[in-house]
């Protein structure tokens, strides 16, 4: 933001961050193999509906009601025919990285560019 | 941190959107008279930094686990609006294509994560940095400090706002609508593993990447 004279190292920085996000990307299954391997479940108060009614032994009326109005294209991380067992999961996070990097970047960039077109002169 | 769609009544998740708005309002203004388009590429970056660095599980062992947010680092390198922007984009893809988040929620998820997490620590680390050098010691250390508040911070208004569902929202017969975990247990639940795990998480990135622009690329910082 505070760098604007650096049109002749920007493009290599730019660069250089995309190819280390990228590398998290594909780092990504460790996000899901190492909670595996510390027997960790998920994230405390993200539960879905089966793991409340374990819980708590019920589930409570509103929270049925808001929990499936959104069906997310690809819930939890997952792709279609992703496979079985870890490495099922593993490539399904992979894929849905690489997804999620796009579609946020895309989306990122797209606005910025909206955003710094409409300036106003004041 | 992140949460679904059902642990929020109306009430709650309604005064969220409304409690984000204005800030979104606000830095799209600001960004409106300062962006430039050759800045674009590194908003992107910042948000598909959010995203991916969220995809990276910590586990608490035999426990549950929790995750970076990147809120301070990319506030520090691209400024606290562009960030809200970034981080904000980053949740709603989230939520939209992975469920990961509710839709309802995304008003508080934003307000957690991306309002508060980015001008926490922001604040943090302009407070703590004053006008050392840029590729000074103290500039990581502030950054990794500001990190680690900022996260649990986050945490800590998440906690509270899963744990006064039982008392805001209950049937006539009193069993509750929504999170049905009260404020006594929510909060020492996620601020401590906040305190104790995560928290350090977002510090260690924050600082490690701090530092490689300091090493590498100090304009960055500057």
């Amino acid at each position: 933001m505070r760098n604007e004279q650096r049109q002749s190292t920007g493009m290599s920085t730019v660069r250089k961050l995309w190819i280390g996000i990228g590398i998290l990307a594909l780092l990504s299954p460790l996000g899901v193999i190492v909670p595996k391997w510390f027997g960790a479940e998920g994230a405390w108060g993200e539960w879905g509906l089966d793991e409340i009614e374990k819980i708590t032994g019920f589930v409570p009326a509103g929270m049925k009601r808001l929990a499936e109005r959104w069906k997310a294209p690809l819930p939890d991380y997952a792709v279609p025919g992703q496979g079985r067992g870890l490495a099922g999961e593993s490539l399904g996070y992979v894929l849905t990285g690489i997804i999620g990097v796009a579609f946020a970047g895309g989306a990122m960039y797209i606005l910025a560019k909206l955003l710094a077109r409409r300036k106003k002169s004041d | 941190m992140h949460i679904p769609d059902g642990y929020l009544g109306p009430l709650t998740y309604g005064t969220m959107y409304a409690a984000a708005l204005p800030f979104w309002a606000a830095a799209s203004w600001k960004l409106n008279r300062t962006l430039k388009a050759k800045q674009a590429p590194f908003l992107a970056i910042g948000a598909a930094f959010s995203f991916v660095i969220m995809m990276f599980n910590i586990p608490i062992i035999g426990g549950t686990t929790g995750h970076a947010t990147g809120a301070t680092l990319i506030a520090i390198l691209i400024g606290p609006w562009a960030a809200l922007i970034a981080v904000s984009v980053a949740l709603i893809i989230q939520a939209i294509l992975f469920g990961d988040g509710g839709i309802t929620a995304i008003g508080a998820n934003c307000f957690n994560m991306a309002v508060a997490g980015v001008f926490v620590g922001y604040a943090m680390y302009r407070m703590i940095a004053g006008d050392a050098a840029v590729t000074s010691r103290r500039r990581w250390i502030a950054a990794a400090v500001a990190a680690y508040v900022s996260l649990n911070v986050s945490a800590l208004i998440t906690a509270v706002q899963l744990g006064l569902q039982p008392i805001l929202e209950r049937a006539p017969d009193g069993q509750p609508l929504y999170s049905p975990f009260p404020l006594s247990i929510a909060v020492p639940t996620m601020a401590l593993e906040h305190l104790l795990l995560f928290g350090f998480v977002e510090a260690a990135v924050t600082a490690l990447v701090i530092k490689y622009f300091q090493k590498n690329d100090p304009e960055m910082l500057s």
